[in-house]
């Protein structure tokens, strides 16, 4: 992993595998929503809205998923001064927060026939905000903290503090059981029927490569922004 | 109820997010590489 922690390394194979993640994020997404939409027939409780469980389960994944992404780039930053943990984590957060934001808004769009609400507070959902929130402290903290680089302290310490959220979200349909249902796809097995369940093993991927050419468009963008910095301030003090 | 109004609105909702997302950070990324490309022109 140390290889990839020189920039010039990192770029050059970041910039081909970008077009290549969006390409087959985006084939694997538009087979899934076909399939979610068209294909699969509608579940005999919860009628059409089963259909948005297909992008509902992906964007919960990939928020709590981003999390750990921070976290562990928090830590590599923090203990090893990884020169590329602090711009990856800086990266991760704003695709953590959308997709974060995406299972809020389609779970509320889910529940509003479903349960008959928009919103309840119960303990996934309420967990699932504070990840949202979470997500917006840190992007605040890793823009303020920016200018320190690998020495950046308090984003980095945040980014593991917030991964204590990550079991929370994932016991709390054990911890306390109200509306959200428990776990229907564990790595054991899953309770929900093969022609229901298909177009989700198109959907994750494809919501991941997605999510993973976001994250490495903005290392992009990070690291030839402070190329440009470290060059204007050589010409200032020169 | 419709069920079908919901379903649109969150294949809807999720495709406008996912695509600004990318399409920002990719006009980011390609804002931020050209300049860092024409600084290196001029050196």
């Amino acid at each position: 992993m140390h290889r990839f922690a020189n920039p010039v390394r990192f770029l050059r194979l970041a910039r081909p595998l970008t077009g290549w993640l969006l390409g087959l994020g985006a084939v694997l997404v538009g087979i899934g929503v076909y399939g979610a939409l068209f294909v699969m027939p509608d579940d005999f409780l919860q009628g059409d809205t089963a259909r948005i469980l297909h992008i509902h389960v992906p964007a919960a994944w990939l928020g709590m998923g981003g999390w750990t992404g921070l976290a562990v780039c928090s830590l590599l930053q923090i203990v090893w001064r990884h020169p590329l943990a602090g711009v990856a984590a800086r990266a991760i957060a704003p695709a953590g927060a959308t997709f974060t934001f995406l299972c809020l808004a389609t779970g509320s769009i889910w529940g509003r026939p479903t349960w008959g609400t928009w919103w309840e507070w119960d303990g996934r959902l309420t967990s699932m905000l504070v990840l949202l929130f979470l997500y917006f402290g840190y992007m605040a903290l890793a823009a303020a903290e920016k200018e320190r680089g690998p020495d950046a302290r308090a984003a980095p310490i945040f980014g593991l503090v917030g991964a204590l959220n990550l079991p929370i979200i994932h016991f709390s349909v054990q911890w306390w059981n109200t509306l959200h249902q428990g776990e229907s796809i564990e790595i054991t097995g899953t309770t929900i029927a093969p022609s229901l369940l298909w177009p989700i093993f198109f959907t994750l991927p494809g919501f991941s490569l997605l999510f993973a050419a976001a994250v490495l468009l903005r290392m992009r963008a990070e690291l030839a922004s402070a190329k440009v910095e470290a060059s204007l301030r050589r010409t200032a003090a020169a | 109820m419709n069920q079908w109004a919901f379903v649109i609105a969150a294949f809807a909702v999720t495709l406008v997010g996912v695509v600004s997302l990318l399409l920002w950070a990719f006009l980011s990324c390609r804002k931020a590489e050209g300049m860092a490309e024409r600084l290196g022109r001029r050196r």
